[in-house]
């Protein structure tokens, strides 16, 4: 047993990284240093840079057109490309889409999906919960009513990542009132453009848009677009959180935020000295990167027995609280650390439309907006509460 | 011992609460703070009418002769409505610098103005190396003849793009983050070689960047004795701790309320969330927060005035780490039982939380006050 890397692993992370330096455009980067929202066009700009690399899924095996990597290479492609400056991916394709057309899907789904999904050429998100199913899912009303060969979709899905930049939705939909609530749930896959769809945006605290409100009025889905039989939905819902493994992401964002707290710690000043040196502060750090050590080595734990297909189950609800927990401290660290200088707040800035300077030290500005918005990720995905229920439930048998 | 108001303080909370009732709903603070300035002339002068703004001075320089209980009945009730007007920055900061540094003619002047509405105060004391120590003043006065010199910055400074006059702290003598040699002077705000960048809080409020460059005043305009203005400063921070934590008393009392009305009106797995022992036991703590944040700013509405620095420094200090603490806790976990309509701009609650939480951020967050309340208990 050991959790060390050889030589070549490392020089393969080398490779990775250098590929990001070279190929992560100039302004992709600069804004996702500062912060700075990014539009449809820079999110999928980069998404089809790793994906034409062949790196958009790092967690595909080769045979189903992935990388294949081994499980080492896997944590640090992902490690690497997030350290060396990469935005988040809109990544429900490769973690979620692709993984459930590879197990549930037709042989002309795949053919039709997963080639634009391996090359990003597709962006896809999730449309799971409505105003009135948010942790208690399977109260979904969302409707989709066969007529002929089509579906015909009429509702609203709530607080969807980034559909803005995405051109389908893997929906869960209700096909049937009359069975268990469960059982009624079908999973669609549906095309943003097609008529009758209307995408509105969220504005969160923070200032940004990542969320959306989608409104499906007559929307007409082919039943080619089905994944299963219809009533399955439920079923593929569950076998997706048995396989979530986006968390993992988190890992390396959360390390890249961590060296951004040093960064701020080195230069903030507390009574003449470095707030690096404040020792009320250093063990607030020590806490947060010791947090960091323990999800760091669960995840990699988890991502080992993921690729020797034992399924990940329960564990997965622990690292999404950890890895989140660590993530909101850091961010609240970060915010903490600008003192007066987390106050100023300019919306422009964020979205990347000001001009006028900064007031404050550069790297301060977004601090406060960040904090607010990772408020939301013990909310999203199915919150704190209910990750601790699927533990109390399934992992102790409560 | 006696902890229930008096019939008039009791009769200036109802105005209050009536005030907050008429002009903040949530959709009618949006508007405001969304606004170029941030906040009312109208109302700014509803308050002079209704005396708030004359309230906390002596009857002597045409005030009220209000006590910090009257300071903490107003703002509790402006924290409800997360009040936009810079009250704040002129009345607490401001007018507390006056009163605290403020000569009997320089009192005499300006009191009676700002009570009237027609004079708005900031006080400039953080600078951009300075964190929460206010004895960290790098910008200097240098003497010129009777005048003196000023240079420097000062920065996030509350109420800064409305405000006529600045107090600001500057060294006139010392060493670096030495108490001795900080003096206050007043700058008027149009004066030649005063530049303010103004922009939005998070909170919606207003602040700005006070740039002071070769700002030439008057011997008058120097606050007190020179080099011994630290006394003051501190002082008017440490009333300002027990306003703000008034306020932030008011901001949790209405967020608790929302987010209890919310936990027994969203239902989910067939009965409202609120049923649900876990969220019950949040709430729980939560209320206990509020009741605990309240306790404390009451204890530093009664003793904030004691003549032992040393009393007023703990009362201050303590309950600056209370607020901290209660309002972190009510403001991250009102959100969390909200979840996701929590998150968005166009629900109160998230506005809420980001005073709370830009009040920890203010005069010192709860690490800072913990240790002064340990070196001075």
């Amino acid at each position: 047993m050991h959790m060390n890397f050889s030589a070549d692993e490392l020089a393969f992370e080398q490779k990775v990284a250098a590929f990001v330096s070279e190929n992560l455009p100039a302004d992709i980067k600069d804004k996702v240093d500062r912060g700075i929202e990014l539009t449809r066009e820079e999110v999928r700009r980069w998404m089809e840079i790793l994906g034409q690399k062949g790196w958009a899924a790092t967690n595909w095996d080769k045979k189903d057109g992935g990388p294949g990597f081994t499980i080492a290479e896997k944590f640090l492609a992902e490690d690497a490309i997030f350290m060396n400056g990469a935005p988040k991916m809109v990544h429900f394709g490769t973690r979620m889409v692709g993984p459930v057309l590879l197990a549930f899907g037709t042989d002309a789904q795949k053919a039709k999906y997963v080639p634009k999904i391996l090359t990003s050429e597709e962006v896809w998100c999730q449309g799971y919960s409505e105003p009135q199913a948010g942790s208690d899912l399977a109260q979904l009303q969302c409707s989709a009513e066969l007529d002929g060969d089509e579906y015909v979709v009429n509702g609203t899905k709530i607080w969807t990542t980034s559909a803005h930049c995405a051109d389908r939705m893997f929906a869960l939909v209700r096909t049937s009132k009359e069975a268990r609530k469960q059982e009624g749930i079908t999973c669609l896959l549906i095309d943003l453009k097609a008529p009758g769809v209307e995408i509105r945006p969220i504005i969160t605290l923070d200032g940004k848009h990542v969320f959306n409100q989608e409104f499906f009025d007559n929307v007409r889905v082919p039943v080619s677009d089905r994944i299963g039989e219809e009533g399955d939905g439920w079923k593929i819902a569950k076998f997706l959180l048995g396989h979530e493994r986006s968390n993992a992401t988190y890992v390396s964002m959360n390390k890249r935020n961590l060296r951004k707290l040093k960064e701020i710690m080195a230069d903030q000043r507390a009574d003449g000295e470095r707030l690096a040196d404040d020792p009320g502060f250093v063990r607030k750090l020590a806490d947060l990167e010791q947090d960091m050590l323990a999800t760091t080595t669960m995840a990699m734990r988890q991502l080992a027995a993921a690729s020797a297909d034992k399924p990940v189950g329960a564990e997965a609800s622990i690292m999404k609280l950890r890895v989140m927990d660590a993530y909101k401290q850091c961010h609240e660290l970060m915010m903490e650390a600008g003192a007066y200088y987390a106050q100023p707040f300019e919306r422009g800035h964020i979205r990347g439309e000001a001009n006028t300077e900064w007031v404050g030290p550069d790297y301060l500005y977004r601090m406060s907006p960040d904090y607010f918005e990772s408020r939301a990720m013990s909310i999203a995905g199915g919150s704190h509460e209910i990750q601790k229920d699927i533990l109390a439930k399934r992992a102790l048998g409560l | 011992m006696d902890f229930e108001l008096s019939e008039d303080q009791v009769l200036l909370q109802e105005s209050v609460t009536r005030f907050v009732a008429d002009n903040y709903s949530f959709e009618q603070r949006r508007k405001l703070v969304d606004t170029d300035q941030g906040y009312s002339d109208k109302q700014w002068s509803q308050f002079a009418e209704l005396g708030w703004l004359g309230m906390p001075f002596a009857e002597d320089v045409g005030g009220y002769g209000g006590t910090p209980v009257e300071t903490m009945v107003v703002l509790e009730e402006f924290g409800k409505g997360l009040v936009a007007e810079p009250y704040i920055s002129t009345i607490v900061l401001g007018g507390g610098a006056l009163v605290h540094g403020g000569t009997a003619a320089q009192q005499q002047e300006l009191i009676p103005q700002v009570a009237e509405g027609n004079l708005k105060l900031a006080l400039g004391f953080a600078e951009r190396q300075s964190r929460y120590n206010l004895a960290d003043v790098q910008t200097k006065a240098e003497k010129s003849g009777v005048d003196y010199v000023l240079s420097g910055m000062k920065s996030v400074v509350f109420g800064a793009p409305t405000a006529n006059k600045f107090i600001v702290s500057a060294r006139t003598g010392g060493a670096a983050r030495d108490e001795g040699g900080i003096s206050l002077f007043l700058v008027d705000a149009d004066a030649s070689g005063v530049s303010v960048r103004g922009y939005p809080t998070v909170d919606g409020m207003r602040a700005g960047e006070v740039t002071l460059d070769g700002v030439k005043v008057g011997a008058d305009a120097l606050m007190g004795a020179e080099g011994e203005g630290f006394g003051a400063l501190e002082t008017t921070i440490d009333y300002a701790i027990a306003a703000t934590a008034a306020e932030a008393v008011g901001a949790m009392s209405a967020l608790n309320d929302m987010t209890l009305e919310y936990i027994k009106t969203r239902e989910q797995f067939g009965q409202p969330i609120g049923k649900f022992q876990v969220l019950q036991h949040r709430m729980v703590d939560m209320f206990i927060a509020h009741e605990e944040a309240k306790s404390m700013a009451m204890m530093a509405a009664m003793r904030i005035d004691d003549e032992d620095p040393n009393e007023r420094r703990k009362a201050a200090s303590a309950t600056k780490v209370q607020i901290a603490k209660s309002a972190r806790f009510v403001g991250q976990q009102a959100i969390q039982l909200h979840g996701g309509i929590g998150m968005t701009d166009e629900y109160a609650a998230g506005h809420y939380f980001k005073r709370l939480t830009m009040i920890d951020r203010s005069y010192g967050d709860g690490d800072y006050h913990l240790a002064r309340f340990g070196a001075v208990s």
